[in-house]
């Protein structure tokens, strides 16, 4: 059952980044583009799944948290770490480097997998390859 | 601003919202997609997780593909970046999700939902990245 739910959350989720223009990099760049606001070449389109993404997830976030079981059954397994670290904002610098290059953060990049390209699929695979070797020397942790 | 699509955008990002919700609710998980493809290549004992994080994977291309194929809804992902570059983005990507624990799914849809200060500091930090980076690539250097 409860892979079944990962199925149709990943199928609902993959929905909601092909809809709303996200699976394309040059929409995410056209967001990270805020220097082009003056001459009218910024699409704040970004801002706005971000807004239609929590309008609808706070309220369902803030319901279950407080639950000690999921419904599927199993434990509710949220983050108890708090600490705002170097590691932290260092790898969220790093992120959001590799991510204002091409424009997929890890989400849209497995999405776009369903285009068949051969830079998504090259971009996919050094992602793995930068995950796996940053968990093998424990920067994970 | 010709390329802004507020309705699909919202309509998009709430769907997104929608199941990162009801994977919280259902599964008790947090759906963020560095953390699950992530704990694919490092495997725990317990197994059945292993399951649950490559169906969620597979749906996110499943779901796409579904709307590409059976619908009229157009959309498309464009690389315009040298090999290089792709994969020194990929695997900068890879690195600094891992190193900061979550990607904009993780901390900017599920971290600010549960009002996590860690996830809203992470958030300001890719973002404030993204932002300097397109304005190195795109007006400093014309374009990579």
């Amino acid at each position: 059952m409860r892979t079944i739910v990962s199925l149709i959350c990943g199928t609902i989720f993959g929905f909601g980044l092909y809809i709303s223009g996200m699976i394309d990099p040059q929409k995410v760049l056209g967001f990270l583009d805020i220097w082009a606001i003056a001459d009218g070449g910024w699409d704040p389109s970004l801002a706005f799944v971000m807004g239609g993404g929590l309008a609808v997830a706070i309220p369902i976030f803030q319901f279950a948290k407080n639950r000690t079981e999921a419904v599927c059954g199993g434990e509710m397994s949220l983050p108890n770490n708090r600490a705002i670290t170097t590691k932290l904002i260092a790898g969220g610098l790093l992120f959001g480097t590799g991510w204002g290059l091409v424009g997929y953060c890890p989400g849209p990049a497995l999405s776009a997998l369903a285009f068949g390209h051969t830079d998504t699929i090259i971009f996919v695979v050094a992602m793995i390859v930068g995950m796996g070797g940053a968990r093998a020397v424990g920067l994970n942790k | 601003m010709e390329n802004f699509t507020p309705v699909s955008a919202l309509i998009g990002g709430g769907l997104i919202g929608l199941a990162s919700g009801l994977y919280l609710l259902l599964n008790g998980r947090i759906a963020g997609i560095s953390g699950i493809l992530g704990g694919l290549l490092t495997p725990t004992k317990g197994g059945s997780a292993v399951f649950e994080r490559l169906a969620f994977v597979i749906g996110l291309v499943v779901g796409p593909f579904i709307l590409m194929n059976a619908t009229e809804i157009a959309a498309q992902s464009v690389v315009t970046s040298s090999l290089p570059v792709i994969i020194v983005a990929g695997l900068l990507v890879g690195l600094g999700t891992t190193i900061g624990s979550g990607c904009t799914s993780g901390h900017g849809i599920c971290g600010l939902s549960r009002f996590s200060l860690r996830s809203l500091v992470a958030t300001l930090s890719f973002m404030a990245a993204g932002f300097v980076t397109v304005l190195v690539t795109r007006h400093l250097m014309g374009g990579m």
